[in-house]
């Protein structure tokens, strides 16, 4: 199952909600401005690393470089990918559950 | 592969009309089909006519306009969210008796079912919103 995230984890908690309900083998995209939620050194960054052995995590590339944000920002493993890439994820996962 | 496509939130509100229509590209773009692009909420605002934004700006209806007219895609609009924006289309503006209409081309009005067939049909479902 693919979760896409797209409000920063400091505005609105579907970060965490989505980590609580999110199952092993989900993958989760982060979208908009939820990209803020893979960044090096937030209070966010040990939730995801306890998660990435039960879920993959990826991040939409145009969203983070329209932040001035890239590959150097990140958290790690943290998987970039372009809208062709967000395509194939949602092609690739049997549901997608948007969270707004 | 069939895509449908529900879009929640107003143009130039925050960012999902924009990451619907790149979405949207990108996927026609790797030969899936979109199936129904269905707008709610303060979405139906993305079908205005009327809309005049500055001209270094992108102009979202209009980009729709051209995407479903290339394209052949299917916009609708939720007649109830639409009703209480003041989303209207001929039949609606003769059946409200209001003085003017403003849906931009290729946008249609039309009921919830849409949406609900739209996620039968569709192999894929994908919200953009607020």
């Amino acid at each position: 199952m693919l979760h896409t995230i797209n409000k920063s984890p400091f505005e609105k908690d579907s970060l965490t909600t989505c980590l609580r309900y999110a199952q092993k083998g989900a993958s989760i995209l982060f979208i908009e401005d939820a990209v803020y939620a893979c960044t090096k050194g937030t209070q966010f960054e040990k939730d995801i690393h306890d998660h990435q052995g039960d879920i993959k995590f990826y991040v939409l590339g145009p969203d983070l470089e329209a932040r001035g944000l890239d590959n150097s920002n990140l958290t790690t493993n943290i998987e970039i990918v372009d809208y062709k890439g967000f395509v194939k994820l949602v092609a690739d996962n049997e549901k997608t559950q948007n969270w707004l | 592969m069939k895509f449908g496509v529900l879009i929640n939130e107003g143009p130039y509100q925050h960012q999902a009309s924009d990451s619907a229509y790149k979405f949207i590209e990108a996927a026609i773009a790797e030969g899936h089909e979109i199936y129904r692009v269905f707008f709610y909420h303060d979405g139906v605002n993305n079908g205005t006519r009327l809309a005049t934004p500055p001209q270094d700006d992108r102009h979202i209806p209009n980009r729709w306009t051209e995407l479903a007219e290339k394209h052949n895609l299917d916009l609708v609009l939720c007649v109830a969210a639409a009703q209480r924006r003041g989303m209207v289309d001929q039949g609606e503006m003769e059946r409200n008796k209001k003085d003017a209409n403003n849906i931009a081309d290729k946008f249609r009005i039309s009921g919830l079912g849409q949406l609900i067939e739209a996620g039968i049909q569709a192999d894929r479902m994908i919200t953009f919103g607020d």
